[in-house]
């Protein structure tokens, strides 16, 4: 298409005399020398910002993976205990409610005992008893209840240490400090030295981090359920922000009027929208999921229909590039062979946009998973311990977690907070790679 | 400036212009074809008769309104915001500007090809099957393999790209990648097929090809071209039309165009004096 307003050709018109000039070498020389001097400062400078860049993202992760590492692991104290049929079900009915029922703390803490049959003052049992994580009692429990035919018998069981031995064996805890500057006291050291000797402490695998919900004991506190309730968010943010911004940006782009005042108005809004603070939409979201439409607080529903609010706007915007970069020529072929105005789309524009579009997406929703703050308006940042079994129970997010876990006192809590971090940066660095192989694999050239 | 008052003066109480050229079955006839771009007007009360199974040639210098004159034969223009057309244009007689006219068909019945080659990003066989199948033209897979071998033959492709028609068409030179263009549109059999400067993007032996299409395809289709080539206007076309400004300065048979033409703006144009 040729332009008219570049028309207007004047036969006949003067066109002024430009002379060639001489250069004066030497001045030309130094100008010469300036220009690559500053076009070698500016790459200096470039290189520079890009090392500082990784330097500081190498310490980073090396400062979260040090400090993580050690959450992944688990000590355990492995003591014989007897599942003794008068203590668990004393009727023998097998009933799995009575068997459930049963005092397994006080078996743990027989089997304390006898390891140790000289502690017998109250205090000192006390402490003993401490070593073992309440955690132990729950998994015992799991473990009979599952398998009744283990009543009656002697087990040798891999227990729960409690956090502050977890540490101890760790490392984290220096032995060579004055008592009362360390939470493993001088009793303790011994029990622990004589178990050790034993070959009774082992460091295991822990899989407590990522099967339990969160805890206030440390050595119990799990990801899974922060891990569950991102999931169910993270699918209602994928069902509703996805048709809803792939379907406004391509109304914007393909078929809303252009010079509109109202579409205008729309588009400098959704730019607008998204650069609002999150927490904003977090009051948003107080205000109409829960204060007019009712749903539940904490509920993983409301938490995903709040980060839709805040993915929808990089979704549309990223749609809209996708859509502007296909060329307009492979719209006009497709018009000009008498396709639909629906068909353009469907058949052509939308598949060769479709890379751009999955990777917008991809990068929307991994900026909603790492989002806290809309969360905070609307009752998901609490201490809850079950996992969620659905979209409407009370849940928390992983990030949200995280927050929880880097408040705590304790020291076991900050390894799980980096530990969580890193789980994290692993999904998100997997949702971004998938961004990256999508894009690569259906890109098309012309 | 002067000669351009004059012109326009002479175009505007003569649009008789187009009745003077008395050819027995005009394949499409425009009249007052006015268009704006916004404010701005780009068409003048052109008025241009498309005899059936010729080559009418459209050229003049860059802006003067040659392609969006093409544009308004299969109603392309409507894509464009703000465009507006007025007028009264004729496909054997029927206006297309009519509201009853669906532009989807009208444009299955005058087809386009571009400057710049455009086959879609897929198989050298679905560029071609596109149009048919959106259309409903083929009823079973022989019968469009057949549309396409007779389209890419059509278009002199067919020698070419036979055993691979499963490679994508834009892995084809640009000369190919313009027949294949060519190919795509008359797998929908038009009757009409419009050129916006074809041959601009290509070398000259692809353009000699596409030249050679050209004269072959006139037998049954009928062609308008845009070129800024007045040796090509020469060479491809029975009729040509000369614009300047938006309007129609001439137009008739092309050998009286580029031998003795009635205007001095087009004679200055054709010699190269301006444009």
């Amino acid at each position: 298409m040729t332009d008219i307003a570049q028309s207007g050709v004047v036969i006949g018109a003067p066109t002024p005399t430009i002379k060639p000039r001489r250069l004066d070498p030497a001045a030309m020389a130094a100008r010469t020398k300036k220009r690559y001097a500053a076009e070698r400062r500016f790459e200096l400078m470039g290189l520079l910002a890009v090392l500082t860049a990784l330097g500081l993202l190498a310490i980073l992760l090396f400062t979260i993976v040090a400090q993580g590492y050690s959450a992944f692991w688990q000590t355990t104290i492995r003591l014989p205990v007897q599942l003794d049929q008068n203590e668990i079900d004393p009727d023998g009915t097998a009933d799995p409610a009575v068997i459930a029922r049963a005092d397994y703390s006080g078996l743990i803490n027989d089997a304390l005992y006898k390891m140790f049959p000289d502690v017998e003052e109250r205090r000192a049992k006390r402490t003993l008893r401490g070593l073992i994580s309440n955690g132990a009692a729950i998994d015992l429990m799991h473990r009979v209840t599952a398998n009744p035919d283990l009543i009656g018998g002697t087990l040798e069981l891999d227990l729960l240490a409690s956090d502050d031995v977890d540490q101890f064996v760790k490392g984290y805890i220096d032995r060579s400090r004055p008592e009362g500057d360390r939470r493993v006291k001088d009793q303790e050291l011994v029990w622990l030295d004589q178990l050790d000797g034993e070959g009774r402490i082992e460091t295991v695998f822990n899989s407590w981090l990522f099967t339990n919900g969160d805890s206030r004991e440390p050595e119990m506190a799990g990801i899974w359920g922060a891990a569950v309730g991102s999931f169910y968010m993270m699918l209602v943010v994928l069902l509703l922000s996805v048709p809803l911004g792939v379907g406004a940006a391509l109304y914007l782009e393909e078929f809303a009027p252009k010079n509109n005042r109202w579409v205008d108005i729309i588009e400098v809004n959704i730019n607008n929208l998204a650069a609002v603070p999150s927490i904003v939409f977090g009051l948003l979201g107080l205000a109409v999921f829960l204060g007019v439409m009712g749903l539940p607080r904490s509920a993983p529903l409301v938490g995903g229909l709040t980060l839709t609010l805040m993915t929808l706007p990089t979704i549309v915007v990223a749609t809209r590039a996708a859509l502007r970069a296909v060329p307009p020529s492979i719209r006009e072929g497709a018009l000009g062979i008498g396709a639909s105005k629906i068909q353009v789309v469907a058949h052509h524009v939308l598949p060769l946009a479709l890379p751009g579009i999955l990777t917008g997406t991809i990068i929307g929703l991994a900026q909603a998973l790492g989002e806290t703050a809309p969360l905070l308006m609307i009752g998901m940042v609490a201490f809850i311990v079950d996992i969620p079994s659905g979209p409407l129970d009370a849940a928390t997010a992983l990030p949200v977690q995280i927050f929880l876990w880097a408040d705590s006192p304790e020291r076991a809590f900050t390894e799980r907070s980096a530990a969580a971090i890193m789980v994290l940066l692993g999904f998100l660095i997997v949702m971004n790679t998938l961004a990256v192989i999508l894009r690569q694999r259906f890109q098309i050239k012309w | 400036m002067d000669t351009q008052t004059a012109q326009s003066e002479a175009t505007r109480g003569a649009p008789p212009h187009a009745a003077s050229t008395t050819t027995v079955d005009q394949r499409m006839t425009a009249r007052d074809v006015n268009l704006w771009y916004g404010e701005k007007q780009a068409l003048f009360d052109v008025a241009l008769d498309i005899p059936d199974r010729e080559v009418v040639a459209l050229i003049g210098p860059s802006g003067c309104g040659k392609s969006t004159f093409l544009r308004c034969l299969n109603r392309m223009n409507d894509t464009i915001d703000g465009c507006r057309t007025e007028g009264d244009i004729r496909l054997d007689g029927k206006d297309i500007y009519e509201r009853s006219v669906d532009v989807v068909e009208l444009r299955a019945r005058v087809g386009m090809v571009f400057q710049k080659p455009n086959p879609f990003p897929k198989s050298i066989y679905d560029n071609i099957a596109y149009g048919p199948i959106i259309h409903g033209l083929a009823s079973g897979k022989d019968e469009m393999d057949e549309i396409v071998e007779s389209s890419l033959k059509g278009a002199g492709l067919w020698n070419e790209v036979q055993d691979r028609l499963d490679t994508p068409g834009n892995s084809l030179s640009g000369g190919q990648q313009q027949r294949l263009c060519i190919a795509r549109a008359i797998a929908v059999s038009p009757e009409v097929i419009l050129m916006d400067e074809p041959c601009s993007a290509l070398d000259p032996i692809a353009t000699a090809h596409i030249e050679e299409l050209i004269d072959e395809l006139k037998q049954n289709f009928t062609i308008v071209i845009v070129t800024h080539n007045m040796q090509q206007a020469a060479r491809v076309s029975q009729k040509t039309a000369f614009f300047h400004l938006g309007k129609l300065i001439e137009h008739s048979d092309t050998d009286q165009i580029f031998t003795n033409p009635k205007e001095s703006m087009t004679q200055d144009y054709i010699t190269g004096r301006f444009g």
